[in-house]
């Protein structure tokens, strides 16, 4: 098998939250993203964040079904990790110019830039799901997020049948909506 | 429909649970109501985008869990962070190197401020002892008819104005003469006068690093004398000696007496010496005598911020001057005494027998 039909595979794998395959992807190239880090002004707590985020773009990209790789994914993902990492240098105001080069890179300002925009939303979602309060939070977690069926939902949070349940969440929903657009068109502003 | 309902719908549309039958009505329901539609497009973006916020969440938990999972295994290690010292300098390296420039064009310009103003600022704190005289030029005529008047001959030149005058002593009999190089600086015409007698002088030398000049009376008058009363004594004058010292801060002679008060001049000048004596504008350039009538510095400067401060040029300095002109093969003949024929005799014989060898220096410009 040669490497490019295995990082095809893996990707897949990823894009269907196959825990193997980001196992995979994690174990052969965190220590290098860490030494880059690490190299650069940054902790291994750094080098943490910079990957786990490295890694959602490679996830949300996988999903996306669009993604094609032109090159070896360990020159994808160092390329990501180096890009995040000095996005985050230049918001800390450790360093202006150019980190050094290990291996070469690829150029990846748009998929950072969607990452980002995706970031935004995400962030808003987040603040909206922090003001719905509870016990509407808890509701729209496990329905939407956990998935679980509405009759066993009704039964954990003591509502008396599954179409209670169903109204409460429905009420839930709308206001977690209005919150979250309000969010987002106080961004847009 | 009722809202819940029609988001019950628009959930079921999007997991494709819906069958073929209701799939269609809903379709059409989309058609024919636009608001619906407008409704069905905004709760689908939402509902995504809700989906998309659990899955991130998800596999972001996932993540972490792997991370501490390889962690256990050994798979990947955490790396120390380089040394604090070094990320510190490293974080400051710029704002070092901007800081080191600033504090060294600081320093250049603080020294060279300093070398600039020191010189300007102990200049004015010295007095050159040389008289600068502005008589009105009737007076000068007066003093030259009178002069011409007499037997004696006058050197003053015509339109050049009197303009410094100071004292300076012959230090060999044929006509050399020793003064301060401030006394003649600038001359075009040097005239000395001994007992009312003028005589040309020419520049042999100038000095400025000792404030020494060397003058040759140039004159058929002047009749060279057989020796000089008094030497030059090399070593100079201990602390305490009585001194005296002949000038012309005036027209006429004047001695005065005092003593050796340190042996170096202002701000510990090695090339000088403090004696105590009145000197006035005028001394610049006279001789400074020990008791025996040993010449042991010319006098150059005074303090003007304390009384009593004088400064001497030591004797020393014209030997080293004279050896430097020696070079030249024209001066080679000239000789300084270093035996004193004054010694042992009453002051008022010493000085009759020097004041001779003793001229004022005037000069034009």
């Amino acid at each position: 098998m040669n490497t490019a039909f295995q990082e095809k595979e893996l990707l897949k794998g990823l894009a269907k939250s196959d825990k193997k395959a980001a196992e995979t992807i994690y174990k052969d190239n965190y220590n290098m993203v860490q030494a880059l880090i690490i190299n650069n002004n940054g902790s291994s707590d750094d080098a943490r964040d910079v990957f786990q985020e490295t890694m959602i773009v490679l996830y949300e990209k996988a999903k996306s079904g669009t993604f094609e790789l032109n090159c070896q994914l360990k020159t994808f993902i160092y390329s990501v990790s180096r890009r995040l990492w000095l996005k985050r240098l230049n918001q800390m105001q450790k360093y202006g110019g150019q980190i050094e080069n290990m291996v070469e890179t690829v150029p990846v300002e748009e998929e950072i830039e969607g990452h980002e925009q995706r970031n935004d939303q995400f962030q808003a979602m987040e603040k909206s799901m922090m003001n719905l309060g509870e016990p509407c939070k808890s509701l729209i977690e496990a329905y939407y997020l956990q998935k679980r069926n509405m009759t066993e939902i009704a039964g954990s949070f003591g509502y008396t049948n599954a179409d209670n349940a169903k109204n409460q969440k429905y009420k839930c929903l709308m206001r977690l909506k209005k919150l979250f657009f309000a969010q987002h068109k106080n961004k847009e502003k | 429909m009722e809202d819940i309902q029609l988001s019950d719908a628009v959930e079921r549309f999007l997991l494709g649970q819906m069958d073929a039958g209701e799939l269609s009505r809903f379709e059409q329901l989309r058609k024919s109501n636009p608001e619906v539609d407008q409704f069905v497009v905004e709760h689908s973006l939402f509902l995504n985008q809700l989906n998309e916020f659990g899955e991130r969440k998800q596999f972001r938990s996932g993540l972490q869990e792997i991370h501490n999972n390889l962690l256990d295994k050994g798979s990947i290690k955490n790396l120390a962070p380089k040394a604090k010292v070094i990320d510190l300098f490293k974080k400051y390296r710029r704002v070092w190197a901007v800081a080191a420039s600033i504090a060294g064009i600081i320093a250049i310009t603080i020294s060279g401020l300093v070398a600039y103003f020191i010189p300007n600022l102990t200049k004015p704190q010295l007095e050159q002892l040389s008289r600068e005289i502005s008589i009105q030029k009737k007076i000068i005529r007066a003093l030259t008819n009178e002069v011409r008047d007499s037997s004696k001959i006058t050197r003053v030149p015509i339109n050049e104005t009197f303009k410094f005058g100071g004292t300076g002593f012959l230090i060999d009999a044929k006509g050399y003469m020793v003064t301060n190089a401030h006394v003649i600086k600038g001359a075009k015409t040097i005239i000395v006068q001994s007992r009312g007698q003028e005589y040309k002088a020419a520049l042999v030398s100038v000095d400025t690093e000792r404030d020494l000049a060397i003058l040759k009376i140039d004159d058929n008058e002047f009749k060279p004398f057989a020796s000089l009363p008094y030497g030059f004594k090399k070593s100079g004058a201990d602390l305490g000696e009585q001194i005296f010292t002949l000038g012309f801060p005036r027209d006429e002679i004047v001695y005065g007496e005092g003593y050796m008060s340190a042996s170096t001049g202002n701000n510990g000048d090695t090339m000088s010496c403090q004696i105590t004596i009145a000197a006035n504008p005028g001394n610049s350039g006279g001789p400074v005598f020990n008791k025996n009538g040993e010449v042991v510095g010319i006098l150059s400067t005074r303090q003007l911020q304390a009384q009593g401060f004088v400064f001497a040029v030591t004797a020393k300095n014209i030997f080293k001057s004279l050896e430097e002109l020696k070079k030249d093969t024209t001066y080679q003949n000239i000789k300084i005494n270093t035996v004193s024929s004054v010694k042992g005799m009453e002051r008022p014989q010493q000085i009759k027998k020097i004041e001779d060898c003793v001229f004022l220096v005037k000069t034009y410009q």
